[in-house]
């Protein structure tokens, strides 16, 4: 029990800085007069009540999964990246124009061949970031979020003109994906495969970061690069990687938002999924493995705004501002680490 | 004159935008300059930027008044600002990280309490005509100047000045170079950074609702993308410096201003590419002017951004 205390801090105190962002959303509604209670049992409702609503919620939870890793591994050698909207993006585009230049071959191979296509668009947008970053101190929160304004243009151009289909009359489109390229769902459930990729691929993460050398050297960067160059790591290296595979995660979200939901790239890929990632790693700690339970927690949030719009009258942007929200006091607990004693070894 | 000045109208339109656009630029920019030289940063401006165009336009509509609507704004940023002040003058509180929390939050809460305001007109900010002794309307809508744009270019070079020339700005400067030496000196550091952040983000709520009160002068859920953001860089680019935010707010809102101004005379080929130069500029500018092995001529020596 008092080996486990240290540990428990780091559960302890984001769960509780969620719970406080709850209770003050709960004042934020009842001081524009609705009922919080009404609010906070439609979310649960309409996120988990129901196996449909479960559904619902795993089928958003997907892309935010890879889409927080886009913002987690980068921030585990201490970046901030925030534009994982623009990997997302340009991965669905390079997707989709894959799909057409596949057309007539396997299944598989087809699919293949999209995913590494998602996957270099978008680990190569975020991982010039990176470059950016170590070879001309370019701060990556910002040009990364350009870089997202710049992947909308790039997308809107592309899908405006040279790779518009024609039969696309209100809502420019790519052609759509051949059907023997489509990405189905799991069986016995109404969520793509895009669940189990993303999984999947913070498992990977994880193991990645927290068993192997090259974790260990990236976790050293982001303590202290100093230190990290001394050793003689090769920072800039790892810098490439991470947010390479970040963007590459991103990629693959773009990717099965084409493949599996969409049919072909349009506008609806801005969804504001790669925002709703920033939200997901920094709630997560920029754990790999916390980032499953929060996607789906985050998931279930969107799933349910549609339900307590209709129910309650409330704006769409009601849910942006419980994310907001939330996103405060998580980052506020940060300065609760090590405040109390009841979760030090010394003290216990 | 004719009407039609062929691709004259171009240059003629990009400079009347670069006016129209840049003056949110210049207002965010330089509360952001005032906050960085303090040794802060504050990317929630964005956020700050959209509510404030929010309350200005609600305001001036239910009182008729756009000059109420403007300081609905500012008193908007400034409730923004001394959030973001305390909350990161709480110690492993990271500025960045709460900047974004706070675009996110500024912006749920614009779209909001935005929503019924899409539809109602208020009152617009007025503008001055400089334009009358030309008989050429485009030059004549060109130089229709909004009085945002002029107190804007007073406020650069007032800031400008004091931060060389008063003891509060040498203040300002010592806290954001070094909060040891203000704290020898007796100076409390945090509070000056409360101040400086509450000013900065009170001119973004400014430079908010110039744009629903003027340009483009309606409230809608897209009404920046990303300016709030944009204007972060565009200090660095200034080098901290109030004068050259001044010419760098009016680069950016030319950049801003030339896909509408190409496709006014007919050239639509490429429409969302030339939506893209304000972005693809800025990020150009960024990487020509930063260095990953000195730090930045003229930045603070607190600020985390540019470390």
């Amino acid at each position: 029990m008092k080996a486990l205390l240290p540990r428990l801090e780091g559960v302890a105190i984001p769960v509780a800085a969620l719970l406080a962002g709850l209770a003050l959303f709960g004042v934020f509604i009842a001081l524009v007069g609705k009922s919080p209670v009404e609010f906070y049992s439609l979310m649960y409702k309409g996120g988990f009540g129901t196996w449909f609503s479960l559904q619902n919620t795993l089928l958003r939870a997907a892309p935010l999964l890879l889409a927080g890793l886009c913002v987690a591994l980068p921030a585990r050698l201490g970046l901030v990246v925030i534009g994982g909207e623009g990997a997302i993006v340009l991965g669905g585009l390079a997707a989709a124009a894959m799909a057409n230049v596949m057309v007539g071959a396997p299944s598989l191979v087809g699919l293949l061949a999209m995913a590494l296509a998602a996957m270099l668009a978008g680990g190569v947008w975020i991982g010039a970031v990176g470059a950016l970053r170590h070879y001309r101190g370019v701060n990556e929160t910002i040009s990364s979020l350009l870089m997202a304004y710049i992947a909308i243009a790039l997308m809107n151009h592309l899908v405006e003109g040279p790779l518009r289909d024609p039969a696309s009359l209100n809502k420019p489109s790519t052609a759509p994906i051949d059907e023997a390229f489509r990405i189905g769902l799991i069986p016995g459930m109404d969520v793509h495969w895009g669940l189990v990729v993303g999984i999947i691929a913070c498992i990977i993460a994880w193991f990645l970061i927290e068993r192997t050398t090259f974790g260990f050297g990236a976790r050293m960067t982001g303590a202290n690069v100093r230190a990290a160059q001394l050793q003689g790591l090769a920072v800039g290296r790892l810098i490439l990687a991470m947010t390479g595979l970040g963007g590459a995660c991103a990629g693959l979200a773009g990717m099965f938002e084409v493949a599996a939901v969409q049919g072909s790239a349009n506008a609806s890929l801005i969804a504001g999924y790669g925002y709703a990632g920033i939200l997901v790693a920094f709630l997560a700690r920029h754990n790999p493995l916390g980032v499953i339970p929060v996607a789906i927690l985050l998931g279930g949030i969107a799933a349910a705004g549609g339900l307590i719009q209709r129910r309650m009258g409330l704006p769409d942007a009601t849910v942006l501002v419980l994310q907001g929200i939330l996103f405060v006091t998580i980052l506020l607990s940060e300065t609760a680490y090590g405040r109390f004693k009841l979760f030090k070894r010394a003290a216990a | 004159m004719s009407e039609d000045l062929g691709l004259w109208g171009v240059p003629i339109a990009v400079l009347g935008g670069a006016i129209r656009v840049s003056t949110p630029f210049l207002f965010v920019s330089l509360g952001e300059c005032v906050t960085e030289k303090s040794g802060r940063i504050n990317l929630g401006l964005e956020g700050t930027l959209v509510f404030g165009a929010m309350a200005g336009y609600a305001m001036a509509y239910s009182t008729d008044s756009a000059w109420a609507g403007l300081l609905a704004g500012g008193l908007a940023g400034v409730l923004f600002g001394v959030f973001h002040g305390l909350a990161c003058s709480l110690p492993r509180v990271n500025d960045i990280a709460l900047g974004i929390a706070l675009m996110l939050l500024g912006t749920g809460l614009a779209f909001f309490f935005g929503k019924p305001y899409i539809q109602p007109v208020a009152p617009d900010l007025p503008a001055i005509d400089f334009g009358g002794w030309s008989d050429i309307p485009q030059l004549q809508a060109a130089l229709r100047i909004n009085v945002l744009f002029l107190i804007g270019i007073a406020l650069a070079l007032v800031l400008w000045w004091g931060f060389r020339n008063t003891r509060l700005g040498l203040v300002i400067r010592m806290v954001g170079d070094s909060a040891d030496a203000a704290r020898a000196m007796g100076y409390g550091v945090n509070r000056i950074r409360i101040l400086c952040t509450a000013f900065g983000s009170m001119l973004a709520g400014f430079g908010g609702a110039y744009l629903s009160l003027y340009y483009p002068g309606s409230w809608n859920e897209g009404i920046s993308s990303g300016q709030g953001l944009m204007a972060v860089a565009l200090v660095i680019f200034a080098r901290w410096n109030p004068l050259s935010c001044f010419w760098a707010a009016l680069l950016f809102g030319g950049a801003g201003a030339l896909g509408p101004a190409l496709q006014s005379v007919g050239v639509t080929q490429g429409y969302y590419l030339f939506y893209a130069a304000p972005y693809v500029l800025t990020l150009a500018i960024m990487i020509a002017t930063a260095s990953p092995t000195r730090s930045l001529a003229g930045a603070p020596g607190e600020l985390s951004i540019t470390k």
